[in-house]
């Protein structure tokens, strides 16, 4: 198994934070993992993106030309993005910060009003999570498991208040 | 036993660095590089280091000089650019036989250039890393782990034969987060009898110096200098295969080049075509004995690169030209992707000939 993760959105979404929430889950669940971000000037302000791979078995290239899954947080993303994902793979759309609807037909998409149902739960940062836990939902080779010790990672130990919170952003996408 | 961590390529090397016994670190913000700085501006106050960001690259490397000479570990870290304004201070460590990590993770160029990957430092890093006749013990990683382990080891090396140890890293290594142990065994410890660490009274003063006016003397300098990279290249160059076994195309690449065609060699593997890969880990000294012995049975070479073809050279010298060696670069920023690397293993299998 390996699964190629491509998180897009703009720099402030936590594109970056939730690729390493999935890739220390990864880890813990004994995988092997790689966790690219987009550097530079694209980082402030601008689009961001982040490749996370995870595999049962050694990594090659942690550079993704076609990933297995698109998460897209923003319009310029899923325009960017859209057409390298591979026939059969998964994409998962803020259908709040975006109207469209994905193109292709040979895709599986996932609509996921994110940034509203983070708003409506006084949750305004978390889409990124509500989204993750929608992924968790629909693959397979991301199971409903180790949310915690993952979450608990990744949270700062400045910010560990917010721990709670964060895991039940992801609980909150799962049961979207 | 440590538990793996994930940690970026950056930060991974500042806390091997820490762990190696670095207790100076001098630098100046670049990017991709600046994660190390960071780092170490973090820990090194906690644990009775030094951090300084020097006013520029020059100033960092001559501190790096100057901490040397008492025989402290320590290092310095930049990006391509920055590390040309080092040029300078490399060539006097090498004149004054002091051992020095420095880091140097690459971007586009030459001239102020880009931010993103690159490993077009190669011929300076490898050849011309500032004036005279010298050479740095160059270590190419090509994960996370070996952001860490070849810290370790170039620590190591620097110290064993007095000279520098060059980190040739590239964006992508600085910036990808893997899973690392962090472990090393025990760090060997070198006597540095001419370390100037005072007198006492009750030696003579020890000099660190590059001035030999001379010629006589500065002959016997750079033979004995010499003397010591022969027994390097005899004995510490480092490499990794995959799938050489019975490989008629050898794909020799380091850093991301190297991450890259492990997969395009799966993908050429899965076409029916026997591809294998050497992979330098030390670019200096080269494994040429390796590329050598690959020439008897393989039908050509490519050299998949972040330059011009600047390893080229390398791989020829190696292979005394007994192969073709052909070419699959992306420069400015861009890497070669898979598909890139593939369709030059196929190329490289139909023109190779017999072998």
């Amino acid at each position: 198994m390996t699964k190629s993760i491509l998180l897009a959105g703009f720099g402030g979404q936590g594109i970056l934070f939730s690729g390493k929430f999935l890739a220390y889950k990864g880890l813990i669940e004994g995988k092997e993992v790689s966790w690219l971000p987009s550097y530079g000037p694209e980082m402030r302000g601008g689009t961001c993106n982040c490749s996370v791979i995870i595999s049962d078995t050694q990594i090659g290239s942690p550079i993704i030309a076609n990933p297995d899954i698109l998460v897209a947080m923003n319009l310029p993303s899923l325009d960017k993005f859209e057409n390298d994902v591979v026939p059969g793979g998964q994409i998962y759309v803020d259908s709040t910060l975006i109207e469209r609807k994905v193109q292709r037909d040979d895709v599986e998409v996932f609509y996921i009003p994110a940034t509203k149902m983070a708003s409506d739960n006084g949750i305004r940062t978390l889409a990124n999570m509500i989204i993750m836990g929608n992924i968790i939902k629909h693959c397979d080779d991301i199971p409903h498991d180790n949310i915690d010790k993952a979450m608990a990672k990744v949270v700062s130990a400045k910010h560990q208040d917010l721990l709670g919170v964060n895991i039940n952003a992801v609980e909150l996408g799962y049961n979207y | 036993m440590a538990e793996k961590v994930l940690m970026k390529g950056n930060e991974a090397l500042a806390e091997a660095a820490i762990m190696a016994g670095c207790r100076h670190y001098f630098g100046y913000p670049i990017t991709p590089q600046t994660e190390v700085a960071a780092y170490m501006s973090k820990k090194m106050p906690k644990i009775g280091g030094t951090f300084l960001q020097a006013e520029s690259e020059i100033a960092a490397i001559n501190m790096v000089l100057g901490v040397a000479s008492t025989g402290k570990r320590v290092m310095t870290s930049s990006s391509s650019p920055g590390i040309s304004l080092k040029s300078e201070g490399l060539s006097y460590l090498a004149g004054c036989d002091l051992p020095a990590l420095v880091v140097n993770v690459q971007r586009g160029g030459p001239g102020l250039g880009g931010i993103q990957p690159s490993q077009s430092d190669y011929f300076h890093a490898t050849r011309g890393a500032g004036h005279g006749d010298f050479h740095m013990i160059v270590l190419a990683p090509s994960n996370v782990q070996e952001m860490v382990n070849l810290t370790f080891k170039g620590f190591d090396l620097a110290d064993k034969y007095r000279m520098t140890s060059m980190i040739l890293a590239d964006g992508t290594m600085g910036q990808t987060m893997e899973p690392v142990l962090l472990e090393q065994g025990e760090i060997t410890q070198y006597e540095k009898p001419w370390a100037t660490t005072g007198t006492k009274m009750e030696r003579p003063h020890n000099i660190v110096n590059s001035l030999f006016l001379k010629p006589e003397q500065l002959e016997v300098e750079n033979f004995k200098r010499y003397e010591r990279y022969k027994k390097i290249e005899e004995t510490e160059a480092l490499y990794d295969t995959y799938r050489m076994e019975d490989a008629d195309v050898c794909v020799v690449a380091f850093g991301i080049g190297a991450r890259v065609s492990h997969n395009a060699i799966d993908e050429a593997r899965k076409a029916g075509i026997k591809a294998g890969m050497i992979r330098p880990i030390t670019l200096w000294p080269f494994p040429k004995a390796a590329l050598k012995e690959a020439a008897d049975k393989v039908k050509a070479f490519i050299s998949v690169e972040l330059s011009m073809g600047q390893m080229i050279e390398d791989i020829e010298l190696a292979t005394r030209c007994a192969k073709p060696v052909m070419l699959c670069n992306r420069v400015g920023g861009m890497i070669p992707t898979v598909k890139n690397v593939y369709d030059s293993i196929v190329e490289a299998d139909k023109i190779g000939g017999d072998k």
